[in-house]
């Protein structure tokens, strides 16, 4: 089974976040960036189905020149090659531009098997991998925690909400998108790492992308500006030290919340 | 038309109508007037339930080929009635059933859903969060033809029912069976449910912050020494470290208690959701912008691992 994997490079979730002068976007010289977490997770799902039925795990992404640590990072862990699109502006491209340049890559690989993250940390749409699936012309399911190849295609577990799960079969070849969780991550090792070096890495950019589909697509939705939240609730930060904070927080739960 | 269409979703009532009284706002702000449409009964409850002003027309979509929600059924028919009536807006409620069929029907009308928006401004604009709650992004629709757009649960306030007549019009969408590709079975429950967090009237809940699950007992004494139940954002369960069913969060349960204690969990929006309700949200947390404090009524700032041990030992000297 041929399996292509998007991936993003996302913020680490802890950074601080600092807006730029122009309210268009966040500061990004010092921040760190890492794999998404559901990508991670689709990442996972392939490499578990390529040991159990053979075949191949491509990594794609496509961003700035940093993206390329996140692709050899997937690399060590043991995807078996990978295309970067190298594009300076994914920021300005909306998810269907975005989704376009990755579909230009697919469609050239013929996959049996699109996998991607739910969901970015960072934008959060949740989109790309319904949006690839309708510019490939072909099936979905979304919200995947485990995937089985059965003779005529794939039988999945999706997740609903609230504690509920279904069955769906689709015919393949198909996109699914993977929800956290349906398997425990691998790390890298160092074996892996060594062997990333030497794993070929297709360098592809936007420009060619944009120029072989005709056009670069104009956005449709357009990011005006970003703000910081505004509090829902005045939160009462207890002060001091952790003994003086917890004496303050016993205080208010005793007196005020009434649960003590 | 030229209007404003609010898709409703059949079972989930709520945030339908919440969804109706963001179209609402639109319209107020566009002078456009409000549609609404959903899949199924003419005679279902959907249609009679509407919020405000009700709208003066609702199309009933019916069709043997969507007894069930597939993607593919739910886009044909969606894209047939959007073609027909071409709406300026259309709105649906952010449910995992919208997640998994509007970016592909945006995709075929040549747009982009503008997804998950918590509030819609003058221009109009469209308010949605980035960075896990972190920072609001403020969107605009660019596009020819419609504009699409997903509305988060609890973010847009339902309005009180006022009186007035709906006309409820059929439509058929034409749909082949060999047009769905996918095959979808019965829901089922995950593990069978022992623990209800729903009734607990307290609960320490735990997250990422927790970093390991050797760290987990602190938070445990934390929960016996107050007498709560022990719950846990998504990522610790996604690890194993504590079992599925004491998931707080749009993909667990929901909860309502006296106190909801969160411990080194960050906010983002799939938790909240599980939790804001509650009477009084205790946050600790490192990270005094962390979104958790966006919706606590206390909060600690500092190092779980040092303010944790010593609210337990606290608790149980104020409860001797």
């Amino acid at each position: 089974m041929k399996i292509i994997v998007a991936i993003k490079q996302v913020p680490e979730r802890d950074a601080q976040f600092r807006i730029d002068a122009a309210s268009k976007w966040i500061d990004e010289t010092d921040l760190q960036f890492s794999l998404n977490e559901s990508d991670a997770y689709a990442l996972e799902e392939a490499l578990q189905l390529k040991e159990k039925l053979n075949g191949e795990v491509i990594v794609l992404s496509a961003g700035p020149e940093r993206i390329g640590t996140t692709i050899r990072e997937a690399l060590a862990k043991g995807a078996d090659r990978a295309i970067n699109i190298a594009c300076e502006d994914l920021g300005t491209r909306d998810a269907l531009g975005v989704a376009k340049l990755l579909a230009a890559a697919i469609q050239q690989e013929a996959p049996d098997l699109v996998l991607t993250g739910l969901q970015s940390e960072d934008l959060g749409f949740g989109q790309t991998g319904v949006i690839l699936a309708e510019l490939l012309g072909l099936p979905h399911a979304t919200l995947i925690l485990h995937v089985e190849k059965t003779e005529t295609g794939l039988t999945v577990k999706r997740e609903l909400e609230e504690g509920w799960f279904q069955e769906v079969t689709l015919p393949t070849p198909a996109v699914l998108t993977i929800q956290s969780g349906g398997n425990k991550l691998r790390y890298a090792t160092l074996m892996g790492i060594k062997r990333a070096k030497l794993k070929e890495v297709r360098q592809l950019t936007a420009a060619e992308v944009d120029s072989a589909l005709g056009t670069a697509t104009a956005p449709v939705v357009i990011l005006d500006r970003v703000s910081l939240p505004q509090k829902q609730k005045s939160t009462q930060i207890l002060p001091g030290t952790p003994k003086e904070a917890a004496a303050a927080l016993v205080e208010k739960l005793k007196f005020e919340v009434r649960v003590i | 038309m030229s209007g404003i269409l609010v898709v409703q979703e059949a079972g989930r009532n709520r945030i339908s109508l919440e969804a109706l009284a963001a179209g609402r706002s639109l319209a107020k702000l566009t002078g456009l007037p409000l549609e609404t449409a959903a899949i199924g009964d003419p005679n279902a409850n959907i249609f009679i339930q509407t919020a405000g002003e009700p709208p003066a027309m609702a199309y009933a979509i019916q069709h043997p080929a969507l007894a069930h929600y597939t993607a593919d059924g739910y886009v044909l028919a969606f894209e047939q009635l959007i073609r027909k009536l071409k709406p300026s807006y259309v709105v649906f409620p952010h449910t995992y059933q919208s997640r998994d069929y509007v970016p592909r029907l945006a995709t075929r009308l040549g747009q982009v859903l503008i997804s998950d928006v918590v509030s819609i401004n003058e221009g109009p604009t469209f308010t949605r969060q980035l960075m896990q709650g972190r920072l609001n992004g403020i969107y605009r629709h660019t596009g020819d033809g419609p504009c699409l757009v997903s509305v988060q649960a609890g973010a847009f306030r339902v309005d009180l029912t006022q009186p007035g007549q709906t006309t409820i019009l059929p439509f058929e969408p034409e749909i082949e069976p060999a047009q769905i590709r996918t095959t979808p079975g019965a829901p089922f429950r995950g593990s069978s449910q022992t623990v209800d967090l729903g009734t607990a009237p307290l609960i320490v809940s735990v997250g990422r912050g927790i970093k390991e699950a050797e760290n987990l007992p602190i938070v445990q004494d934390l929960a016996t020494a107050l007498g709560a139940e022990l719950a846990a954002s998504r990522p610790i369960c996604d690890n194993g470290w504590l079992p599925m069913e004491r998931q707080v969060g749009s993909s667990g349960q929901t909860v309502a208690p006296k106190l909801y204690l969160a411990v080194g969990i960050s906010g983002a929006i799939q938790h909240l959701v599980g939790m804001k309700g509650s009477q009084c949200i205790v946050a600790i947390n490192k990270d005094p912008d962390a979104p958790i404090f966006e919706v606590a009524d206390y909060g600690i700032v500092g190092d779980l691992f040092e303010v944790v041990p010593a609210l337990t030992e606290a608790i149980k000297a104020a409860k001797q």
